[in-house]
């Protein structure tokens, strides 16, 4: 019998970082852009506007970039 | 040949509307995407997905069973065997691998027909087995951590602009489910019609699959996709867990990176156990979320009879399809029939797209739990 751990333990920390790291940069955009809620400090929150939306958009666009990639490397096999 | 590749095209659409909920599930379920235009989406990124990668297509036409020893006939009937027990999982709205079906059945199908010597038994172990107990748990483990991490990040920003992010964030991360879909399980049908075709030496052994099959395979999927499996969404949109745009994001990434990446491995994993892992991981990632963890033995029970029961149909089917033509004839009215009956019996309670996100009462839970 032959069991590929090697491949199997691939499919876990590539999945891993590939799909927390997208989900990190996501909430951090998204947590970057949102208001902090009453009485709470948000991130970033002495950060105008701007410059916020900068953040938020760089985030965002790792985001495409990532996955973009993980897609390229599926065709180009 | 041209009934087995019909009946694979068959298979092919009870998986596309038996996966849909996979992809669209927590989607619909957070209203992220309306149902309609969500099965609209997932069906036509089913069709893309299908052509990015054949890997899977090559494990399956070669590899689990050993081609110079069984006919098509043998492929009819394991495919006879996964279409029945897809129909009736459905029914009950049991999120089963449509995958494990299609394994189950084609080696239940080549034993009787072949011998069990004609079953690569440590393939299957190795590329079937094993992968699917493991990558719900990575799922499982991977959409926890990330849902644990997207709510920590955001536990200051003011709720509604956090869930109106992360709504914006499903449509495409639920896409993406769609395209890995696309890229793993039709590649269960082309796989079995490049076989067949091996089998009845139009192509030789070893072929990746020709570029017809392809494209009938993805149309088929999508197809199967766009009318929606409305029951198996509502279990996993509403039953495991109720679930919140953050939570939807990071099962949906999940599940899409790790599908993804077993495509190009070649793993024929279930789509269906990685979602459903993935759905399991995100609500246990929010503290204090009220998993229904009942429903996850209940769904683990289903998939660890998916493959016995299908292969079991599927050597029933093989037993009697191996007569003859007449036999052959006996067991397609066999398929209709049930495929008929499941049908009519669907319609006494029917799950569509307009009351998928009604609240299940218990009435409805108890007859499908059963």
């Amino acid at each position: 019998m032959h069991i590929e751990w090697a491949a199997l333990g691939e499919i876990f920390l590539v999945a891993f970082g590939a799909a927390v790291g997208v989900i990190v940069l996501f909430s951090l955009g998204v947590a970057v852009l949102a208001p902090p809620a009453l009485g709470a400090r948000g991130l970033g929150g002495d950060v105008p506007l701007g410059g916020r939306r900068t953040i938020a958009t760089l985030c965002f666009l790792t985001c495409v970039l990532v996955v973009g990639y993980g897609i390229y490397l599926i065709i180009a096999r | 040949m041209v009934v087995v590749i019909i009946s694979a095209l068959l298979f092919d659409f009870t998986n596309g509307f038996h996966d849909t909920a996979n992809a669209m599930a927590t989607s619909i379920a957070t209203g992220a995407l309306r149902p309609k235009v969500a099965v609209a989406i997932s069906a036509v990124l089913n069709l893309v997905g299908a052509f990015l990668s054949i890997e899977v297509a090559k494990t399956i036409s070669s590899g689990l069973v050993n081609e110079s020893l069984i006919t098509p006939t043998v492929i009819f009937a394991g495919l006879v065997g996964a279409i029945v027990w897809n129909l009736l999982t459905w029914l009950l709205g049991l999120p089963s691998s449509s995958s494990h079906a299609l394994f189950g059945g084609l080696i239940g199908a080549t034993w009787v027909a072949a011998g069990a010597s004609a079953v690569n038994f440590s393939t299957v172990v190795g590329k079937v087995l094993i992968p699917a107990f493991l990558a719900p748990l990575i799922a499982g483990v991977v959409a926890m951590s990330g849902t644990y991490l997207a709510y920590l990040l955001t536990r200051r920003a003011d709720r509604e602009v956090v869930s109106r992010g992360f709504k914006s964030g499903q449509v495409i991360s639920a896409s993406l489910v769609s395209l890995a879909h696309g890229t793993n399980d039709a590649q269960k049908t082309m796989g079995v019609i490049t076989l067949t075709l091996i089998t009845a030496g139009a192509l030789p052994v070893g072929s990746a699959p020709p570029v017809w099959v392809i494209l009938t395979a993805g149309l088929s999927i999508a197809m199967g996709t766009y009318l929606g499996g409305w029951r198996i969404i509502r279990t996993l949109g509403k039953r495991i867990t109720e679930i919140e745009t953050p939570q939807g994001f990071a099962a949906e990434t999940t599940s899409a990176a790790v599908i993804l990446v077993s495509s190009k491995l070649g793993f024929p994993l279930s789509t269906t156990q990685v979602c459903s892992g993935a759905i399991f991981g995100a609500g246990a990632g929010k503290r204090l979320a009220a998993v229904r963890w009942s429903l996850a033995g209940q769904m683990a029970l289903a998939w660890l009879f998916t493959m016995p029961a299908a292969a079991i149909v599927g050597a029933l089917a093989a037993q009697v399809a191996g007569t003859g033509v007449l036999g052959t004839a006996l067991v397609a009215l066999g398929g209709l029939v049930i495929a008929a009956g499941i049908y009519v019996l669907s319609r006494r309670r029917p799950v569509t797209a307009a009351n998928v996100n009604q609240p299940v009462t218990s009435a409805q839970l108890a007859p499908s739990a059963a």
